[in-house]
């Protein structure tokens, strides 16, 4: 493998930038907002796989698969959310999701 | 020399399709395209992890995201009713705020990494031939604790999310066999202590037709 460091992590920052811009725009839909952080998160990962490769040391590896467990159960438990949402409020709106403030 | 120059061949072209993938994602109107094009970015990024020689982690990667998450998402996606004209409303209204935002963000961290580390070529594979072994050693040694906490974490989402969609019918008349083995004759049956005579018979009524002439 012949690949510089600096490609890895110049990937993972245009990964990161792009997940932030959508939590920008897409700020209503609840699922584009979970599927963004999916996206930082792999963002995030391939930084621990690339700097674990290049310094030697498993820990970074064994780091991103806590991380995969981790957020696969975030996003289990996220989606098991938002579909009680919508059952109860009939939208996933963020804007309409309000009723906790008055 | 030729097989450096085709891997970073395929690097810029997994590369090029993740971040093509992954503007798709934010962009598109459709919210289960988007879900397939987050599968794509997923997808890319594991043949990335491929080329950094993290084999076991680009599997999982494709096995646990893409098999388990991924279809997840598309399956809450298309159960959901969703009306998505009302959630694309402040898109033009943010979008140069979210592109100036990642375009700051993005030159500001590209001036972090710095040119210099253009020059850092990996070393020889630490893990040698097996990329799981290296893997496991550390896991199951170093980090056991730690594995098994990941362990009770994901059965508490388990748990967690089937208590969470799990609607209570009010109306099912399902049998409950625990209540029904539990129960003792005196629930059922109530004994009424009686005398054992007759009661007294009633008064006769006043015959009115005798009296009237």
């Amino acid at each position: 493998m012949m690949i510089p460091l600096a490609w890895y992590i110049v990937f993972a920052t245009v990964l990161l930038c792009i997940s932030i811009a959508g939590l920008f725009i897409n700020r209503k839909n609840v699922i584009v907002l979970l599927m963004c952080i999916e996206l930082m998160l792999l963002a995030v990962n391939t930084n621990f796989v690339a700097f674990s490769r290049f310094l030697g040391d498993p820990a970074g590896q064994v780091f991103v698969f806590f991380i995969l467990t981790v957020a696969a159960a975030e996003s289990a438990i996220g989606l098991a959310i938002v579909v009680l949402l919508f059952r109860n409020r009939r939208t996933i709106n963020v804007e309409e999701i309000d009723s906790l403030r008055y | 020399m030729t097989h450096q120059i085709f891997q970073m061949v395929c690097f810029v072209f997994f590369a090029a399709v993740a971040v093509g993938a992954a503007l798709a994602v934010i962009s598109v109107k459709n919210t289960v395209h988007a879900v397939l094009s987050l599968v794509l970015t997923f997808f890319s990024a594991a043949c990335l992890w491929m080329l950094a020689q993290a084999e076991f982690l680009a599997l999982a990667l494709v096995v646990v995201y893409v098999g388990a998450v991924m279809v997840l998402f598309l399956f809450v996606v298309m159960m959901l009713d969703i009306n998505l004209e009302p959630l694309r409303e402040g898109f033009t209204r943010y979008l140069p705020v979210g592109i100036a935002a990642a375009a700051i963000m993005l030159v500001e961290m590209l001036g972090i990494i710095g040119v210099k580390t253009f020059e850092v070529l990996p070393g020889p594979n630490p893990a040698g031939t097996s990329n799981i072994q290296w893997l496991g050693e550390a896991l199951f040694r170093q980090f056991l604790l730690p594995f098994e906490i990941a362990a009770v974490i994901l059965t508490v989402g388990l748990v967690s999310a089937v208590v969470l969609a799990l609607r209570v019918r009010t109306f099912s008349k399902r049998q409950n066999p625990a209540a029904q083995s539990a129960t003792d004759p005196a629930t059922r049956l109530r004994m009424v202590k009686m005398q054992a005579v007759a009661p007294p018979a009633p008064a006769p009524a006043p015959d009115n037709e005798a009296t009237q002439p």
